[in-house]
């Protein structure tokens, strides 16, 4: 049905969104990367001449680099593992027979619908408070001395605060995928005497497989460029510096333009490695 | 054959549920609880609290001391323009790539999606000069811009599994009806593609209303939408948890009542396609 005149019509169609996100993609980016060449210091001096790889050298030798990639680590692979984990398991239970089932569905979905900042400042505030918080009533009530749950435990608040954020996300995914499951093949393992658990780890695992490597990836592009939790949290402080935070810090705070750049470089190519993996599961659908 | 369950299990499954789902709910329902209560009454041990006077007050003064309906239409004007500006360019796009495949299309496609991988830190810089130099910092219509941009993937994309679903032998036919152009995507293509459009707004009206790196950054006192008002409160004086709280209840509640009516559209949305 495709003539020459309709396919002419349709380039023209996708020229805008084509165009925009052309722009979008290599305007900034050019300019990043010619930044990062650079040493460029907006309130000392301005741009101060081409510095080669200089800046990529020295994001990685200061002392800030290497805690911040472990603690990168941490967050990202912490709330992966208790996300997906719990989200198996919670997918699992509201899959079952029981009553008033689109309500406990509509209970556990709700904090992926609550803003970044107001999840941050609540948990900090009403809940993660040594004096004031609900845990801290909680350890009184128990006659145990309250945890300075912020600054002695940082990156496991932290992680519990994100995780509490994306739980919702992986659990509705992974239910999506259990419904979809052909429930005859099920009974049929059954009548052929295999237990629950056999049958978890035979038939319902592999068939969420998929799933699982879907939510694993997308929630690693969204977690590696977590901010807003620990902007309004700890700012930074206390072992809480991710990449994305270092990097923020190195453009706005102590605007370092070139340094940040080189940082911000750094992350390009560390998110498009797990975009590369992305696209191959999303790609695959594309067949189908 | 449906399996058979016993009541007793359907019993403890249901408890079993109930208790998790009110687990992870309770923060939520905390803070909705605390923007009743008195500053003071605020920070009293959770039973206290409770049994303490229901108010209305804490609403009442945040609007009074910060404005809060000018961050509140910020957050509106930004969320919904973005998505309007987003859904008119990507409606298009999505049309021509499901009705008229090419041989490129998988590859624009895939391309498109990888745009939305871009990490927002590493474009921090050129995009916050960017703003200076043409004005457009701590602005509502540098927002939406901004918005669009990052959401404009997922719009294309959620706008072509949709479309993509729709059969093509119903345009044939009405072809052969012989059906203009027009009348064809006026009375064949549209109403079929409503519902799709539908689920894309809203999925994304409820991200660009959460969004909160480039919100942060790119506002001050005058743009600030929801997100980027609650994050001054991390800095507080004196007491303020019935305050903030009363202030998040508002930012949050109408983002979870449109967020409950799009659980579909939000797996489907936000995997790309890759599960639905």
């Amino acid at each position: 049905m495709a003539t020459q005149h309709s396919r002419s019509a349709a380039r023209l169609m996708m020229a805008p969104a084509v165009i925009l996100l052309l722009g979008w993609m290599l305007l900034p980016l050019t300019m990043t990367l010619v930044l990062s060449f650079k040493k460029y210091l907006p309130l000392r001096g301005g741009d101060l001449g081409w510095v080669g790889f200089d800046n990529y050298v020295r994001f990685v030798s200061s002392s800030a680099f290497w805690p911040a990639v472990t603690t990168t680590l941490i967050v990202v692979g912490g709330v992966l593992i208790i996300t997906v984990a719990l989200g198996v398991l919670l997918a699992l239970l509201l899959d079952q027979p029981m009553w008033g089932q689109g309500i406990v569905r509509i209970l556990v979905i709700a904090p992926f619908f609550v803003m970044p900042t107001v999840s941050g400042l609540v948990w900090k505030n009403m809940f993660m408070d040594p004096v004031n918080g609900f845990f801290a009533h909680l350890s009184k009530a128990f006659g145990a001395e309250p945890i300075q749950w912020l600054s002695q435990a940082s990156l496991p608040s932290l992680i519990m605060i994100i995780s509490w954020q994306w739980l919702p996300f992986a659990t509705l995914i992974l239910l999506t995928a259990i419904q979809s499951l052909d429930s005859e093949q099920v009974e049929a393992a059954e009548m052929d005497g295999a237990g629950a658990i056999s049958r978890f780890r035979f038939i319902v695992l592999p068939h969420l497989a998929r799933a699982m490597t879907v939510v694993v990836l997308i929630q690693t592009i969204f977690l590696l460029s977590v901010f807003a939790e620990i902007f309004v949290t700890t700012a930074g402080a206390f072992g809480t510096k991710t990449l994305t935070y270092l990097i923020f810090q190195r453009v706005l705070e102590s605007q370092n333009v070139g340094l940040g750049s080189a940082g911000g470089v750094y992350a390009i190519i560390l998110a498009n490695l797990v975009a590369l993996f992305l696209m191959r599961v999303v790609g695959k659908n594309l067949d189908a | 054959m449906a399996r058979t369950v016993t009541t007793h299990r359907k019993i403890l499954t249901t408890l079993l549920a109930w208790a998790v789902g009110l687990l992870i709910f309770f923060p939520i329902f905390w803070i909705i609880v605390l923007s009743f209560k008195s500053e003071g009454d605020a920070i009293k041990t959770p039973i206290q609290v409770l049994l303490s006077a229901w108010s209305f007050d804490n609403y009442a003064t945040v609007q009074e001391r910060s404005d809060y309906f000018k961050h509140f239409s910020n957050s509106v004007l930004i969320s919904l323009g973005s998505t309007f500006l987003g859904i008119l360019i990507a409606v298009p796009a999505a049309w021509s790539m499901a009705f008229v495949p090419s041989k490129r299309t998988r590859g624009i496609l895939m391309w498109m999606l990888s745009t939305k991988m871009l990490p927002a830190v590493g474009v921090l810089y050129p995009i916050y000069i960017g703003f200076i130099r043409l004005g457009l910092l701590d602005t509502r219509l540098g927002l939406v811009l901004i918005l669009m941009l990052i959401n404009l993937p997922i719009i294309v994309w959620m706008l072509y599994t949709y479309f993509k679903e729709i059969p093509v032998e119903i345009l044939e036919a009405a072809r052969m009806d012989g059906a203009r152009l027009r009348e064809e995507l006026l009375y064949v293509l549209t109403p079929m593609a409503i519902p799709g459009i539908a689920s894309t707004i809203l999925l994304n009206v409820i991200l660009a209303w959460n969004e909160a790196f480039w919100t942060l950054n790119l506002t001050a006192a005058k743009a600030a939408p929801l997100t980027a008002f609650i994050a001054s409160y991390s800095s507080p004086e004196g007491l303020f948890y019935a305050k903030l709280s009363a202030a998040s209840v508002m930012a949050i509640a109408p983002i979870l009542i449109m967020g409950w009516f799009s659980q579909k559209q939000l797996v489907r949305g936000l995997t790309f396609g890759a599960v639905k």
